[in-house]
């Protein structure tokens, strides 16, 4: 059966490369388009500021931004099925607390981190479950409810106290520099990047991912095991949740409950922007990776003139939804 | 066959009794066991505040209602009351003489605008609920930031008349609930008795049948989304009038408190399920928990993860009633 399915696949994306080989469709790709915003938003950037055009700022930057950004990595299969996680802002939170509270309690750093990210693979394996068995939910609600849930509980734990303290080199995470010019973090998230590309797309477990999102139904009676690939894939999501938590926990120095808040709405547009369409079943990794540089530095420049935050969260608010429209006017929409 | 569907009807119906039934005897079981603990709690000066502050929340379940109804949600509201507030507040405090019928029209027109912008992204270019609401919610909130240019309007910038929309009374009730009150005896009549009301229903039972019986599923769904930006530039009026200061953080994440109550009161995520009466319980029981928490001296950092933990068994329960008589089978996710 599996074998079975895994030849279907090849054929298919054989068709599908043929297809594909066409040089007009080539360049209309939004890959394209998304490299054009990217190289337009330097230009901005260093027309609005004599200082951005350098190779220490440029790194610099990615600092600033790259947390979030390996949420959007896992984000990204979760919207390919058509789903969505708006809890991730919430687990950051979460596993980032308990992180600081057990280390001042007398844990030990690295167990502590470890603590870390086994509370966001909880909390992302309980989205899991709860969206694997009861399949009346959608994602939404469930999400939703362990948004509130996850921060809640974070709020019990600490109240409005901060949490820090933390040793000098778990601050390296953070702030960190390789050879005195490549942040320790930009080293990380390229590391992920390239492992979540190739899971995405040369692995079979990829594959799947892309059939669920396609048909879900049919994916199963493909032999796919859809309700163990999504309760991984949320899994992971978590996971990086944490991982993020880990990251920002260590640029900040210290930790609170409210930490976090609002990264869902970064993280979903950063992938939606990447040319994942919310109706799942499309959408590619160098997508989204440029659309997470193309935010982080449309952010970083905008701050680098002092536009205020509110003002940044309107264009980012306003991004996310120009990007879902022109996609949906350009490719049309699975439902139609 | 006909029959076998007339019965499957009559169970869901009682189902939705059973529950709505269950829910009553929950609130009064809940009302007892918090009368125990603080003699406080069942006296007319503390229901009255309960029903006070219970009246905005009552007010936006319904929009929110019809927009879960067609299997919609709507995260921007707490900010479409933000934006409705802060405008309306800065124009009394500019005009004094504004006449408050005038204010709370002006509100709602805010609100509408709003609404109708997130009903034409959803409904005409398709763009899925969730990430439409998300988007507009940042939008508006930021508005809401650069119109104020981040500062309060406070108390003594509005009129007597102004602030009187929420504190005054007619026949000695407060107005916020003869607001709530006549909201909902007019959405009643409207979800119920009219057929626009029914076609909503329609929409969200089967966006597909819908299409295909002549229903215009973009104009319905454009609707439902205006009657929630409405509904919620309405509670921006009433929020900014009953706590006398209007912030650009007013009412934030106040949306999560609505869908939990819709949830609670029976109506179904996946669509084309939900009754006015049941709502009515559900915001009921909401604002119980609002009100009694603190009287049993529940800390308030407790209160979100409550809240979480509330939406979430109420909607795990209510997909297991479903389960358990079937009915589910009929309901797919995606059409």
């Amino acid at each position: 059966m599996e074998n079975k399915l895994e030849k279907g696949l090849t054929f298919n994306r054989k068709i599908k490369a043929e297809k594909e080989f066409n040089l007009k469709d080539f360049f209309l790709q939004w890959e394209w388009l998304l490299l054009l915003i990217f190289i337009a938003i330097h230009i901005m950037n260093s027309q609005l500021s004599p200082y951005y055009l350098n190779t220490y700022t440029l790194l610099d930057a990615t600092m600033t931004f790259l947390d979030k950004a390996f949420i959007a990595l896992s984000m990204t299969f979760v919207i390919i099925f058509g789903d969505i996680d708006i809890s991730v802002g919430s687990t950051v939170a979460l596993s980032s607390v308990i992180m600081a509270v057990l280390y001042n309690a007398g844990l030990s750093m690295p167990l502590a981190i470890i603590v870390c990210l086994l509370v966001g693979i909880t909390a992302g394996f309980i989205n899991g479950i709860l969206i694997v068995k009861f399949k009346e939910l959608s994602a939404v609600i469930v999400t939703l409810s362990t948004m509130i849930l996850y921060r809640g509980i974070a709020y019990i734990i600490l109240e409005d106290q901060a949490a820090g303290g933390f040793p000098m080199w778990f601050n390296f995470l953070g702030w960190g520099y390789i050879k005195n010019l490549i942040p320790v973090i930009l080293i990380a998230f390229s590391v992920a990047a390239v492992i979540f590309y190739l899971l995405l797309h040369k692995t079979t477990f990829g594959r799947k991912i892309y059939a669920i999102g396609n048909n879900d139904i049919a994916s199963l009676f493909s032999g796919v095991k859809v309700d163990k690939i999504k309760l991984i894939v949320f899994t992971l999501n978590g996971f990086m949740a944490a991982l993020a938590a880990l990251f920002l926990t260590s640029k900040m120095g210290s930790t609170r409950p409210n930490i976090a808040s609002g990264y869902e709405l970064d993280v979903i547009a950063m992938v939606v922007l990447g040319g994942v369409s919310t109706s799942g079943g499309k959408g590619r990794m160098i997508g989204v990776l440029l659309s997470i540089f193309i935010i982080g530095y449309l952010r970083y420049g905008l701050g680098l003139v002092n536009v205020p935050s509110q003002v940044i969260l309107i264009i980012i608010g306003a991004l996310l939804i120009i990007s879902v429209l022109v996609s949906n006017l350009l490719y049309g929409n699975k439902s139609e | 066959m006909a029959e076998k569907s007339s019965e499957n009807r009559m169970s869901l119906e009682r189902i939705q009794q059973i529950r709505e039934f269950s829910l009553i005897g929950f609130i009064i079981i809940l009302s007892i066991f918090v009368q125990f603990r603080n003699s406080n709690f069942l006296t007319m000066a503390n229901l009255d505040d309960l029903l006070t502050n219970t009246a905005i929340l009552s007010i936006l379940a319904v929009g929110m209602m019809m927009v879960i109804i067609t299997r919609g949600i709507d995260l921007s509201i707490g900010a479409t009351l933000a934006l409705s507030g802060m405008l309306t507040s800065m124009l009394v405090s500019v005009y004094p003489a504004l006449h408050p019928l005038a204010a709370l029209l002006i509100g709602t027109l805010i609100g509408f605008v709003s609404g109708s912008i997130i009903g034409l992204l959803v409904a005409k270019f398709n763009i899925l609920p969730i990430i439409a609401t998300l988007g507009m919610m940042n939008v508006f909130r930021g508005i809401t930031f650069l119109i104020s240019g981040g500062k309060w309007v406070s108390a003594y910038q509005m009129s007597d008349s102004f602030k009187s929309i929420s504190t005054g009374s007619i026949l000695g009730i407060n107005n916020l609930i003869v607001i709530s009150i006549f909201i909902y005896l007019v959405f009643y009549y409207f979800i119920n008795y009219t057929r626009t009301g029914r076609k909503i229903y329609a929409v969200g039972s089967s966006p597909k049948s819908a299409k295909v019986s002549g229903i215009n599923v973009t104009k319905i769904t454009w609707l439902v989304y205006s009657i929630m930006g409405s509904l919620a530039g309405l509670s921006g009026v009433l929020w900014v009038s009953k706590f006398a200061s209007a912030q650009s953080n007013t009412a934030s994440g106040y949306e999560l408190n609505v869908i939990a109550a819709c949830v609670i009161g029976g109506i179904s995520i996946a669509g084309g399920e939900g009754k006015v009466t049941g709502l009515l319980s559900g915001v009921l029981l909401y604002g119980i928990l609002e009100n009694a928490l603190p009287m049993i001296n529940v800390s308030p950092f407790w209160q979100n993860a409550i809240q979480g933990a509330v939406i979430l068994i109420a909607v795990v329960v209510s997909a297991l009633i479903k389960r358990k008589t079937g009915s589910s089978n009929k309901i797919r996710r995606e059409d």
